[in-house]
């Protein structure tokens, strides 16, 4: 296809009423109310709902809620959520709870944050908070481990506590 | 397990017409009993499963007694009409009238033979079903996010195609024991029970030991060991794979993966020379549980438990995984495919006939096992194998504890006894006769080669998928492939040929057997010979009695039997 080239008029040959209307818009700009940040000094007031890094939280007693049931990890887009379930063993200090992950990844280089793995949660472990900057110095620290990821999420009331209510059998 | 008389009574059973949701379909009269074999009048959820027409149900299973206790296969049936004089009464075409009966009928259990007409989507069968599932999760702890039965879990699976959204109950639900170890390979949950007594008629009629039992009544039934009675049997993980819901799970496979992470293949259990059907269940390199495939030829639709939890060494510690070649100073040290299988090459092309041994594991596959038998053709070599014989019991184990004994036989590696002629080599590598031998899976020294002789052997290969402790002494260590890792056939003690699949592509460096020998062969015989099972198994097939009607393709899922040369001479 070939493409015609217009005639140029003499405004447009002599550029500059191009370049005045260049400055006019920068000059309103100038003047305008400030939209930017002096980031990282200031910071971001995030809006609700925003979607930060996941983190893994524990209930009011101090449980993991995670239960090791693998549907994030199932359902993450990116595949970067990694679920080593507990294997067999039984773990007495742990009570009535019977599962909870023996190691729990998310490859933060690879996470979309797209919140599936919060929506799909039966446990509602697993949630997208406000953080939202991850610096490290190598791709390996840029997967959070279960450890890591606790600790970021901190503390969720829980409502239901099915756990607790778990007692000893009724009958033998 | 496998009925006879079930698979060779060939006699004419009378056909009936009936018609399934408005459908017509002609179905045999009667089918034979799930486990005694005679015939009995055909049921309903049996028509059924000719017509291809699903019914929900719990306590059916097509190789047990019927119970017909959980009431998920309630559907509606139409019989002829009669008159006060019970004369048909015909609609004004002659045909007869079809009254809907007026209550529902439990599909596993009812086989009316005047029954003409099945009706199983009609408005009052889905509230049946509706009703019958919002009663089973009253008590149900829906443990869904821990279960491991999730997945394949025939409550859910009907709850979301039958059930109601939203559950109407709110009292507190009964409490039961959950997490109690019934036997050491089984836990029981008791809440996630649904009580369809799969379990208990499974121990009673199949293996014959009334072990589980239901005790309390109503609400707190539950189903329990005989207290005293341990649950142990080589044949209890069945119950496992019986149990529609997630109470009973197997131990091993506990907390250890979820179902729908798991890709499937079909393969043959490499436990013994019965060669059971089994699917292998894996994810990224690693087998997470056997189950077995119905295979009525062999196995029915059971597998034993030495054989389902024989799987662990594919993933084990002592895999060998990478090529090693010795040094001069005799360490070892790794090294390639390329310039090793060279170097064996190289010696075995010029070593004079009769200085070879070959050893041959009678686990490897029966297109290995040609492909030695060639290999031994061609060196004039001296070869055996070792037999592995365990206990064995009456129902489906062997006394020989690998998978391909009759493959040895067919291609005389070895003699009647295996492991006669060991003497005999090692004298041979003693007296300088015996330059090379070539070992496939087998630990030589523990076999019963004298262990300090190995040093003078001119050529000493071990192939082989775990370490032993011959291995150090290895000129050559060659990583090969586990069943898993490949395809190929195994030829079980009755004389079937049955396929295994590849689950996934060898860890780390190992390779194929058959690889490894076809390229030796390949550069030692002149001749090209297939690097792919297939053309091996067609290789074969074209050259052995027995196999002449068998191809890859027509082994299919289930395997042909050899036609015994006994049969053709009649
Ligand atoms: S937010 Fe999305 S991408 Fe990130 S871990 Fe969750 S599911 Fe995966
Ligand atoms: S975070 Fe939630 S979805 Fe993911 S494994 Fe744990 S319980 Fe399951
Ligand atoms: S038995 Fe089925 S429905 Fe019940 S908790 Fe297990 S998976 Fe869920
Ligand atoms: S344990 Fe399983 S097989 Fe046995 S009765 Fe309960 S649901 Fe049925
Ligand atoms: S399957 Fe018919 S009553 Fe259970």
């Amino acid at each position: 296809m070939i493409v015609k080239r217009k005639k140029m008029t003499l405004a447009e040959r002599l550029y500059l009423p191009t370049i005045i209307g260049g400055f006019s818009v920068s000059i309103r700009h100038f003047f305008r109310k400030k939209i930017t940040l002096r980031y990282p000094e200031e910071k971001w007031t995030l809006p609700q709902g925003y979607r930060g890094i996941p983190h893994l939280v524990k209930d009011q007693n101090g449980r993991v809620k995670c239960v090791a049931c693998q549907m994030c990890e199932f359902i993450c887009p990116p595949k970067a959520i990694k679920v080593i379930p507990p294997g067999p063993d039984e773990h007495p200090e742990r009570g009535e709870i019977e599962k909870e992950p023996a190691e729990f990844q998310i490859d933060m280089s690879r996470c979309i944050f797209c919140g599936y793995c919060q929506e799909i949660c039966p446990e509602e472990a697993i949630f997208l908070m406000n953080r939202y900057s991850m610096t490290t110095h190598s791709r390996k620290e840029m997967i959070l481990n279960k450890e890591k990821l606790l600790e970021l999420g901190g503390i969720r009331e829980d409502s239901v506590m099915k756990w607790e209510n778990k007692h000893k059998p009724r009958i033998f | 397990m496998i009925n006879k008389d079930q698979l060779q009574n060939k006699e004419e059973i009378p056909m009936i017409d009936i018609k399934i949701d408005g459908k017509a379909i002609s179905i045999p009269k009667t089918r034979p009993h799930s486990v005694t074999g005679k015939q009995e009048p055909t049921t309903i959820i049996q028509a059924c499963s000719i017509a291809g027409v699903d019914i929900p149900h719990f306590c059916y299973h097509p190789r047990l007694p019927v119970s017909g206790n959980c009431r998920m296969c309630l559907i509606e049936y139409g019989i002829p009409a009669i008159d006060r004089d019970r004369k048909p009464i015909l609609n004004p075409d002659g045909t007869p009238v079809i009254r809907k009966m007026p209550r529902p009928a439990i599909a596993c259990f009812f086989n009316d033979t005047a029954t003409t007409e099945i009706y199983t989507n009609t408005e009052a069968v889905k509230q049946y079903r509706q009703a019958v599932l919002e009663f089973l999760l009253i008590n149900h702890p829906l443990d869904c996010p821990i279960c491991d039965q999730a997945g394949d879990c025939k409550l859910q699976e009907y709850v979301h195609q039958y059930g109601q959204e939203t559950s109407r109950f709110v009292e507190d639900k009964v409490i039961k024991p959950k997490k109690r170890a019934i036997s050491s390979k089984i836990i029981l949950d008791n809440e996630r029970c649904v009580l369809c007594t799969r379990c208990v008629r499974f121990t009673r009629e199949i293996i014959g030991i009334p072990a589980l039992g239901i005790l309390n009544r109503g609400g707190l039934n539950q189903i329990s060991n005989y207290p005293g009675s341990d649950f142990e049997h080589n044949y209890t993980l069945n119950a496992v794979d019986l149990c529609p819901v997630g109470a009973l799970t197997s131990r091993d496979f506990r907390f250890r993966m979820r179902s729908w992470f798991l890709s499937e293949t079909k393969s043959i259990c490499p436990g013994c020379a019965t060669g059971c059907n089994i699917i292998i269940h894996s994810r990224d390199k690693q087998i997470y549980r056997l189950k077995p495939r119905e295979n009525d030829n062999v196995n029915s639709v059971w597998m034993c438990d030495y054989g389902r939890l024989n799987y662990k060494w594919v993933n084990a510690q002592n895999r060998l995984t990478h090529v090693f070649a010795e040094n001069t100073d005799g360490t070892q040290v790794e090294s390639d495919w390329l310039s090793t299988l060279k170097k064996i090459i190289s010696v075995l092309e010029k070593t004079p006939p009769k200085t070879t041994a070959i050893l041959v594991s009678s686990r490897l596959s029966t297109e290995e096992i040609y492909l030695i038998s060639k290999l031994a053709k061609r060196l004039d070599a001296f070869t055996d194998s070792i037999s592995h014989l365990g206990e064995g019991d009456s129902f489906l184990l062997n006394k020989d504890l690998t998978p391909n004994s009759k493959a040895i036989q067919i291609f005389k590696l070895a003699s009647k006894t295996p492991g006669d002629r060991i003497a005999e080599i090692s004298k041979n590598i003693d007296e300088g006769k015996i330059r090379n031998l070539l070992v496939f899976g087998e630990d030589p020294i523990k076999s019963g080669i004298a262990p300090g002789i190995l040093g003078r052997l001119d050529l000493f290969v071990i192939c082989d998928i775990l370490v032993n402790p011959s291995s150090k002494e290895a000129q050559y260590l060659l990583p090969g492939a586990s069943f898993a890792e490949k395809q190929g056939t195994f030829i079980n003690a009755q004389g079937r040929v049955q396929r295994f699949g590849k689950a996934f592509s060898p860890i780390g460096d190992a390779r194929p057997e058959y690889w490894i020998l076809a390229n030796i062969l390949t550069k030692i015989t002149q001749e090209s010979w297939p690097l792919t099972p297939e053309g091996i198994f067609n290789k074969i097939t074209a050259t052995t009695p027995g196999f002449e009607n068998m191809t890859w393709e027509l082994l299919g899922t289930v395997g042909m039997d050899i036609v015994s040369t006994a049969n053709t001479t009649e």
